[in-house]
């Protein structure tokens, strides 16, 4: 009887083959899905299309080269990779960061946060059919990139933190388009805020879809705002904070459920508290240098391991290097979080419509390059 | 002689059809240029400038462009239906400018079932987009034209109800005689309910977003006409543009008064310009809730037909009995 009812189920079931070339995989993913009309059966989220091999590549070469490659794993918050690659190797070496680059660097990795999250509030919502959002979203994300290229010299793949501080200071014009950048979002984000987060139809099409609860949060190890959305209130800036950030004082927005709402309301806070952050670091910025100047060209590292946490912004990512002496890593291992948040997509997705596996893909923010490295 | 060449029925048809096919052209061309206009300046960015003054002429750019490339057939499509698909989404849409009344005397022929012909024809579109879904051989193609099946059945029933309060106070299916009952009173005061389910309804028939499920971008790459290239997606294109300034103009002649003006006003403009101009407000407010809005999800699209604008057109109609009757 139970075979009888299989053969019939399969009968009905048809394979669809989302990506790897679909407008709305973000980046090269495909997912396999199985079909009964248009509800989903199985996902079954195929990786490995952008493999590059950046963690090999870190292997067989000395620490500072490998510093251009950080930036390019997760290419949306470029800063925040390169900013912890470092924060690792500091702490490898020993070198000591002067305090105004630490306050530079918090800077400038609130900022691309921001950007990071500006660009998927857009990409979700043309992935739920809104297109006007995304252009907005890419108006204020202009902004951010103005800003960091006029301290780094590039837009995107930033490679501007040092050991030992970072590459240029900052000066006046910087602070003076920080603050009024800041001034600006204040006001857009009332205009989001009534334009899409009121929207009945992004309600309906948010609320209680890819519930992710806290016991598959912990058992895929999803983590970011991804788990803040189920309620835990993990951040690694506030449970091992580096740099400055026990300095500042910031909220860690939570939600309830663990649904698409959630994750949108939690990243949208995020925004906000980022704002925050950025504008007491900019009133606390010391005065000092950017550059610890007795770093020598050849890193020398002692025997040993490091693993050094940060919270990029997809969540818990995090550098294990070991060192056999020689001025490259022995074993280079980068932990990303867009690994567990996209795996949970296994549990979350079966018994959803296509639609909803859209808007749950785009809900839980994955940069695809991130985890095939 | 020449008078009865002039006065026969053929020589008017032939006519009409010429001016039909010019204008539907011309018209399309023009849609597509004022969407990507009205698209851009609601995204705070100019839309095309560079063919033309403000990219007038970047839509004509494009349908050479569109003429000059390849029909590419898939791997084991249905050749014959494949082909057939594009040109039966466009021929339905050629006849309803048949009974359109333009003006009081610019109709080209005013039947007196225009209204029952217009939605007829617009029903077969439907055809047309399951047969190109289906002869696509891919499955995104055929979830397209699935969902514009359901999508269609469900929102044809309002739209035919909301249309029918119309026509039970005229006592006619003529757009003439429709629109000449509207001399001081626009429906849309007389009937607000109706009008407001027309053009949700007309929303959703002419596969426009909020509603443009058969299409949806982000999740069926491009739904229906994933598979067609050249001038077989330039002609699925062009109806749905020309089925768009059909339905708006329908809704100008059933809710907004057609040639007349406003409470009888008509500030001596000739009544086409007021069509015309009604008409293309219409279009332009359909452009402005494309841009605003995401797309609902499909069983949330059906629901919302089956459970709310059909029992409420149907309130509607029972309502408007009952009034006509004691009147």
């Amino acid at each position: 009887m139970a075979e009888l009812e299989k053969i019939e189920a399969s009968d009905r079931v048809y394979s669809l083959n989302l990506g790897p070339q679909h407008p709305s995989t973000h980046g090269v993913l495909r997912i396999v899905l199985d079909l009964d009309g248009e509800y989903i059966i199985k996902a079954d989220p195929v990786i490995g299309y952008g493999h590059r091999g950046h963690e090999k590549m870190g292997e067989n070469r000395p620490y500072k080269q490998f510093l251009p490659n950080t930036s390019r794993m997760d290419y949306l918050s470029g800063m925040l990779f390169n900013h912890g690659f470092v924060l690792a190797v500091e702490k490898l070496v020993g070198i000591k960061v002067p305090e105004r680059a630490k306050y530079i660097r918090v800077i400038a990795s609130e900022l691309n946060r921001i950007s990071s999250h500006l660009l998927w509030f857009g990409t979700y919502l043309m992935d739920l059919g809104g297109f006007t959002p995304f252009l907005y979203a890419f108006d204020d994300r202009e902004q951010i990139l103005d800003i960091l290229d006029s301290i780094t010299g590039s837009r995107l793949t930033y490679s501007y933190c040092r050991f030992g501080g970072v590459s240029r200071d900052v000066d006046l014009k910087f602070i003076e388009m920080t603050r009024a950048f800041l001034k600006r979002m204040e006001k857009r984000w009332a205009d989001y805020d009534s334009l899409v987060t009121k929207n009945v139809i992004f309600i309906h099409r948010t609320r209680d879809v890819g519930v992710i609860d806290r016991e598959l949060a912990r058992q895929y190890g999803v983590t970011g705002p991804n788990l803040r959305a189920c309620g835990v209130a993990f951040d690694v800036r506030r449970s091992e904070p580096y740099e400055v950030y026990d300095r500042l004082d910031f909220e860690i927005p939570t939600g309830t459920k663990g649904d698409a709402l959630d994750r949108y309301d939690v990243r949208f806070k995020e925004m906000q508290q980022s704002c925050r952050i950025i504008d007491q670091a900019l009133d606390q910025l010391p005065e000092g240098e950017f550059l610890t100047p007795k770093v020598p060209q050849k890193l020398g590292p002692p025997k040993g391991e490091v693993y050094t946490a940060f919270e990029s912004a997809r969540g818990l990512t995090a550098y294990y290097m070991v060192s056999d002496g020689s001025p490259g890593p022995y074993r280079c291992h980068i932990r990303v979080p867009s690994f567990g948040n996209l795996n949970a997509l296994n549990d979350v997705l079966p018994g959803t419509l296509v639609a909803d596996a859209i808007s749950i893909l785009g809900s839980i923010d994955v940069v695809i390059p991130e985890i095939d490295r | 002689m020449s008078e009865g060449l002039l006065g026969s029925e053929w020589f008017r048809l032939i006519l009409g059809l010429l001016i039909v096919l010019a204008f539907s052209q011309l018209n399309a061309l023009f849609l597509v240029w004022l969407e990507r206009k009205v698209a851009g300046h609601l995204q705070l960015r100019p839309g095309p400038m560079e063919v033309g003054p403000h990219g007038l002429l970047q839509t004509i750019a494009d349908g050479v462009k569109l003429v000059g490339k390849e029909l590419i057939l898939p791997f084991k499509a249905d050749r014959k239906l494949f082909f057939l698909a594009p040109v039966m989404v466009f021929m339905p849409v050629l006849v309803g400018f048949l009974v359109l009344p333009f003006s009081r005397g610019l109709i080209i022929r005013d039947m007196n079932v225009g209204v029952l012909l217009v939605f007829a024809f617009s029903t077969i579109t439907v055809l047309a987009i399951l047969t190109g879904g289906w002869a696509s051989n891919n499955k995104y193609a055929l979830l397209g034209a699935v969902r514009s099946v359901a999508q269609n059945v469900a929102y044809e029933i309002p739209l035919l109800l909301a249309v029918l309060s119309v026509v039970l106070v005229v006592h006619s299916l003529s757009f003439a005689k429709i629109v000449e009952y509207q001399k001081t009173v626009w429906f849309i005061f007389l009937q607000p309910l109706a009008g407001l389910i027309y053009l949700i309804a007309a929303t959703a028939e002419t596969n426009r977003a909020p509603f443009d499920i058969p299409e949806a971008e982000s999740e069926l790459v491009a739904g229906f006409h994933t598979e067609y290239s050249g001038m077989g997606f330039g002609l699925f294109f062009l109806a749905e543009y020309t089925n768009m300034f059909i339905v708006c103009a329908v809704a100008t002649s059933l809710f907004f008064g057609g040639w007349n003006g406003l409470f009888g006003i008509s500030l001596g403009i000739p009544g086409v310009f007021w069509f015309l101009l009604k008409t293309y407000f219409l279009i332009f407010v359909i452009m402005w809730v494309r841009w605003t809005f995401p797309r609902v999800r499909f069983d949330q699209l059906m629901n919302f037909s089956w459970k709310v604008m059909i029992p409420l057109s149907l309130a509607n109609i029972v309502i408007t009995a009952i009034v006509v009757k004691i009147i």
